[in-house]
């Protein structure tokens, strides 16, 4: 009886922690600067960066003199336990003002000789992509929207 | 001129229908009536149509000053904020700024020499005002293709070319960057939307939404007191005790800080009678 009654309360929180969701272990945000380490999601169709992994991608270098990626900047990636350069595409870090600021940092994957890896992306750009110097056109033709 | 020729163009046309209307019923009342009227119809003129052109917005009636015009507490001197004004009017006359609140959903037009067209449109619901002066800026979000994006935009701009309310509404909070942890249908936004007809006078709409939240981690710890939010459901979200445990930092004694009280209400009035007069001129 009293076994009964234990699984039976068992049972209740068992049911109050699947009304709430809570993570049993701690994960912390995403960066909102991106910078080695950084955690970032890859959002053309290229397969590298689609197929699921155990790790998620991370940066590990940043072409720029700060340290700090920006939109237009390269980055070089950890992907599936390669290493593979990508193009930023967009950032939770806020920008100057009239840009727009996205909830992801979004990468698009790129040969050593700029050519995008895949041939779609699925989420907007920034239109202050196309004013950058750097030859963007590739990746330019292959995005469907801008913001 | 354009506009004129447009109004008579449309009289003419509905002018035109009513007297195809008017014979169509002739031909139906002919059988019976015709041979007991003896004699022609007498003509009766049409009555003039009043044409109401719902899609275009009345402007409003109520008394609004923008909270951009309340200079903030410090010890900067006045006449700053006199020159300001006097600058912020002088674009307000070139350029049609409405009343909006943090809830209201906005499309705003913006010049952009990268863009195809050189203008972008951007529909979102704006979850933030802020800065004083002609420094002002607000937040607007929306979801793109699953992609929540956000583009903050400075008031008096002379890149804005439009600001269009589609919804004037409040929410239940002043400051709703707590959408960006929120499930992402509430700060979805059809940019195909067309503006909602609202009454130019009376209270602005209060949306009693409240909202539901990813789990954990937030941008920010929403629950705790200094944020103070009405508009989220945490009883989903988070177990009672840690609801008590987030009023460990409650700070009561704040409102009786007499070193931070700053009552607006008589400044306020002082500079709408300011800027009306600055506006009629």
């Amino acid at each position: 009886m009293a076994l009964l009654r234990i699984s039976a309360s068992l049972t209740a929180l068992h049911m109050e922690t699947t009304a709430i969701h809570q993570r049993t272990f701690s994960l912390s945000a995403v960066s909102a600067a991106i910078q080695k380490m950084t955690r970032v999601r890859v959002v053309d169709n290229s397969s590298l960066g689609n197929t699921p992994y155990h790790r998620p991608p991370r940066v590990i270098h940043v072409y720029t003199k700060n340290g700090v990626g920006k939109v237009g900047d390269r980055v070089l990636l950890a992907i599936k336990g390669e290493k593979k350069k990508a193009l930023i595409v967009g950032h939770k870090m806020p920008g100057d003002r009239m840009t727009p600021r996205f909830d992801s940092n979004n990468v698009v994957l790129i040969e050593d000789n700029g050519n995008p890896t895949g041939t779609r992306i699925k989420v907007p750009l920034p239109t202050n992509l196309r004013n950058m110097d750097g030859d963007y056109t590739k990746v330019l033709a292959i995005a469907t929207t801008f913001v | 001129m354009a506009v004129c020729a447009k109004s008579v163009e449309k009289c003419v046309f509905s002018m035109r229908l009513s007297r195809t209307l008017k014979l169509q019923n002739e031909r139906f009342l002919s059988t019976s009536l015709c041979r007991l009227a003896a004699g022609p119809p007498k003509f009766v003129p049409p009555s003039k149509p009043v044409i109401i052109d719902k899609t275009q917005t009345v402007a409003s009636l109520r008394k609004f000053l923008s909270p951009e015009f309340i200079p903030p507490r410090q010890r900067t001197d006045p006449f700053k904020f006199f020159l300001e004004r006097k600058d912020m009017v002088r674009r307000r006359k070139a350029f049609d700024i409405p009343e909006f609140y943090a809830g209201s959903i906005l499309a705003v037009t913006m010049a952009d020499p990268n863009a195809n067209v050189k203008t972008n449109r951007f529909v979102g619901i704006c979850i933030q005002r802020g800065g004083k002066g002609l420094g002002a800026t607000f937040v607007l979000r929306n979801i793109i293709n699953n992609q929540g994006v956000e583009i903050c935009y400075e008031l008096y701009s002379p890149r804005l070319q439009k600001i269009e309310v589609l919804r004037l509404q409040k929410r239940l909070d002043d400051n709703l960057m707590y959408l960006r942890d929120a499930l992402p249908e509430y700060s979805t936004v059809d940019p195909e939307m067309k503006p909602e007809p609202c009454c130019p006078t009376g209270e602005v709409p209060v949306n009693q939404l409240k909202v539901k939240m990813r789990p954990k981690p937030w941008s920010k710890r929403w629950e705790r007191p200094k944020f103070n939010i009405q508009g989220i459901r945490f009883d989903l979200c988070l177990t009672p005790e840690a609801m008590e445990h987030a009023q460990k930092w409650a700070e009561p004694w704040r409102e009786y800080d007499m070193l931070k009280e700053y009552d607006t209400s008589e400044l306020e009035k002082k500079i709408f009678t300011e800027v009306q007069e600055e506006m009629n001129k």
